[in-house]
């Protein structure tokens, strides 16, 4: 059976240099609750910390003392050896406005958010919570209250898309399209356009019966009062992408152990290798493993079709049935996770048993970053 | 036709929601089988371009066009359709403008998907009225093209947003194709046509989207479906065993007995010991899961188990799941 190496997570945590943990993943695998565990764990270890969540659920919320979205870190806990524990919840809507408010001067600021096109763009543009969760990491990044910040990552099905949305997100608001619904005239005299002369009366023509005046009309008056602090807008994504790419930042990947998430987990691996972004290693999350490993599947379900002949022993041949199931689960598991350690045989796993219930409070946190450190 | 009455006898478009990797798009996909088969004939549709549907049957990605992907059993066929919004949006301008040729035009330039991505709601509404316009189409003689409906939909948290498509186009248009797409739009999922199912585990986070995401539909008119239970793991010990590995007494010396009986005397005690870890979390596991099941009782709709296949989910998978959803009256 192969092996990966193991990943040291006390040794990550402790690291006095180490100042950004990201956790990605694909959608349900135990991002937020990774993230959380690694932040308890390191607060324990007398780190000073602050954890970033995006979508906890809601007794975990609760257990960390998050009842609102609001965007400010509340306390946790704290230990005698100093180390402490903060945790927040992204607020992506705040965390846009924030942005504009920092931005534009008052007048302006107003303008952009009452504007009904930026306000459906900041509460449910594909991208936005991506964007805002980077955002958000740059500004406790810059902050220097804190010696870790762990993140973890928004929802989306694809863990590739906390890499990808923000630059979506600009270049829509950068891009060409935008403008020329915007000021055709405008793009239609510069050089660029010229090509497509013809296009452009059919492109505000059609977005016009298509998506109304009104709507047209709203985005051009986001875009224009918004033209004057794309600048700035671009540079801060900018900044928080290259933190990413720092050394004092390390991307943790979470992955089920199936074939799906593994497939994903891979994706991810080979893109950050492309940007380079420091990987520190795969945390497999909710492993079935058996206490009884050394009794395999089919011996199991041997013996018991063997005491269903024999008769009289219902209850071992109920148990050795159960244990086969489970032996069933672990096998699959493994396979899938053997075909992730031959295309990256030197990414190091930590792997988190599934628990028998949720993880839903400081109790379960910490066990979850017990086995993580084991 | 089969006379045997469903728990959706009337329903023609099956909304599947659920949290995401609860098993939505193998569940519509079952769901779509169970439904097909005796002779019928069904559409699974797709719409968040994951290409689901072709991974799952494995097939090539699938075009944006209708195509046969399975038999059902007992005959009855299976259609499958991945909804792109750009094509839908080309398919939409052509339908009300006569705009094909300046639509491609369009394409090229990006400004189709733009469109599509800026405009709120627009997305959503060109995908739900592609879904419900195969709902409604009809052939020559009248009749209905397809017997069912399947919409691998969004997850729980925006599957009311993307089905209200009125309220979310209201600011787009108040009169106008785009408007009238909506009406219609509304005018199926509202109705005693459409069911909207949810799919979840019996765990926590799942049960609980579940239960709020049915009191979101109710509280917009919109119909509320079943609930499909999946990877429900076998109950494989009997009742009393379980009761006494959840108080920590299961008998040991009985557990060892069985074992010697069944010839695995090699430490055994330390075999039966293990067994018995095992055996007490599993326990742990199926009282919190009775727990969730009980809970999702309060919603008050029909619920359905479908099995934990432990070797993962191939096509034969599928129809195993198509025939205990049959078996449970969901089709
Ligand atoms: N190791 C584990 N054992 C049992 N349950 C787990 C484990 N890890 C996570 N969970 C549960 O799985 C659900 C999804 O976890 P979450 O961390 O919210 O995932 P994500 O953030 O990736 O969507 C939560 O209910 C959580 O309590
Ligand atoms: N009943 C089941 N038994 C075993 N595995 C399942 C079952 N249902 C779904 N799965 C697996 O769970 C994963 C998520 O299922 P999928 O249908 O893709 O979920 P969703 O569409 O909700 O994201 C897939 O790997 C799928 O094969
Ligand atoms: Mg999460
Ligand atoms: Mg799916």
């Amino acid at each position: 059976m192969k092996t990966a190496p193991a990943l040291d997570v006390d040794g990550l945590l402790g690291d006095p240099r180490m100042r950004i943990i990201v956790c990605c993943g694909s959608g349900g695998v135990g991002k937020t609750t990774t993230a959380a565990a690694l932040g308890l764990r390191a607060a324990e270890l007398g780190r000073n910390v602050v954890v970033l969540t995006v979508d906890p659920a809601r007794r975990l919320a609760q257990s960390m003392g998050l009842s609102e979205l609001d965007n400010t870190p509340r306390p946790v806990v704290e230990y005698d050896n100093g180390g402490s524990l903060h945790a927040m919840m992204l607020d992506m809507k705040r965390t846009f406005d924030e942005i504009i408010e920092a931005h534009a001067d008052p007048d302006r600021a107003r303008q952009i958010l009452t504007n009904p096109f930026y306000q459906s763009l900041s509460s449910s543009f594909a991208g936005t919570q991506e964007y805002m969760a980077m955002e958000k990491l740059g500004q406790l990044g810059r902050s220097d209250e804190w010696d870790l910040i762990v993140v973890d990552t928004p929802p989306s099905r694809s863990a590739l898309d906390f890499l990808d949305a923000p630059e979506r997100l600009g270049r829509f608001l950068d891009g060409r399209v935008l403008r020329l619904l915007v000021a055709p005239a405008k793009a239609g005299g510069r050089g660029a356009f010229k090509l497509l002369n013809v296009g452009i009366g059919m492109v505000t023509n059609i977005a016009n019966k298509v998506i109304g005046a009104q709507v047209l009309k709203d985005i051009q008056t986001f875009v224009s009062a918004f033209d004057a602090m794309f600048g700035g807008f671009r540079e801060r994504a900018e900044q928080t992408y290259k933190l990413l790419q720092a050394p004092g930042t390390a991307f943790l990947v979470v992955a089920a152990p199936e074939k799906d998430a593994l497939r994903e987990a891979s994706y991810f691996v080979e893109r950050l290798a492309e940007e380079r972004m420091p990987l520190a290693g795969l945390v497999v999350n909710r492993v079935h493993r058996s206490p009884a490993a050394d009794l395999s599947g089919a011996r199991s379900t041997a013996a018991a079709e063997d005491l269903d002949r024999r008769g009289g022993h219902e209850v071992a041949a109920a148990v050795l049935r159960l244990h086969a199931d489970r032996m069933r689960v672990a096998t699959r598991e493994r396979r899938e996770q053997e075909s992730f350690m031959s295309a990256h045989p030197t990414v190091p796993v930590a792997e988190v048993p599934a628990m028998p219930g949720d993880v839903h409070d400081l109790d379960g946190l910490r066990e979850i970053g017990e086995r993580l450190a084991s | 036709m089969s006379a045997r009455d469903t728990d959706w006898d009337g329903v023609r478009l099956h909304v599947v929601t659920g949290k995401g990797g609860t098993g939505k798009t193998t569940v519509a996909a079952a769901l779509a089988l169970a439904l097909a088969s005796g002779g019928k004939k069904v559409l699974l549709v797709e719409v968040e371009g994951r290409q689901g549907i072709a991974q799952l049957f494995d097939r090539p990605p699938l075009p944006y066009e209708e195509k046969k992907i399975a038999v059902a059993p007992g005959g009855g066929d299976v259609h499958a359709l991945a909804i792109d919004p750009e094509e839908a949006m080309l398919e939409y301008l052509e339908m009300f403008y006569g705009l094909r040729r300046a639509g491609k035009a369009l394409t090229k330039m990006g400004v189709i998907d733009f469109i599509t991505t800026i405009a709120p709601g627009l997305r959503d509404v060109l995908l739900t009225g592609k879904t419900t316009e195969s709902v409604r189409r009809k052939d020559p003689s009248g009749r209905r093209v397809y017997d069912a409906v399947v919409l691998d939909a969004p997850p729980t948290g925006r599957v009311v947003r993307f089905l209200n498509v009125t309220t979310e186009v209201a600011d787009l248009a108040r009169v106008g194709p785009i408007r009238t797409h909506a009406d219609m739009v509304r005018g199926v999922v509202a109705s005693p046509e459409t069911a909207v199912h949810f799919v979840t585990l019996l765990e926590e986070m799942p049960v609980q989207e579940t239960l709020d995401g049915i009191a979101d539909l109710r509280a917009e008119g919109l119909p509320p479906g079943g609930v499909f239970i999946n990877m429900v793991r076998p109950e494989i010990l009997p009742e009393e065993t379980l009761e006494a590995a959840g108080e920590d007494r299961l008998d040991l010396d009985e557990l060892i007995v069985g074992l010697k009986a069944a010839g695995l005397t090699d430490d055994a005690e330390e075999t039966a010991r293990a067994l018995a870890a095992e055996v007490a979390e599993h326990a742990h596991r199926t009282r919190l899961e009775r727990r969730e099941r009980q809970t999702l009782a309060k919603a008050d709709r029909p619920r359905y188990e479908l099995p934990l296949l432990a070797d993962g989910v191939d096509l034969a998978g599928l129809y195993e799941l198509a025939d205990t959803i049959k078996a449970q009256g969901a089709a």
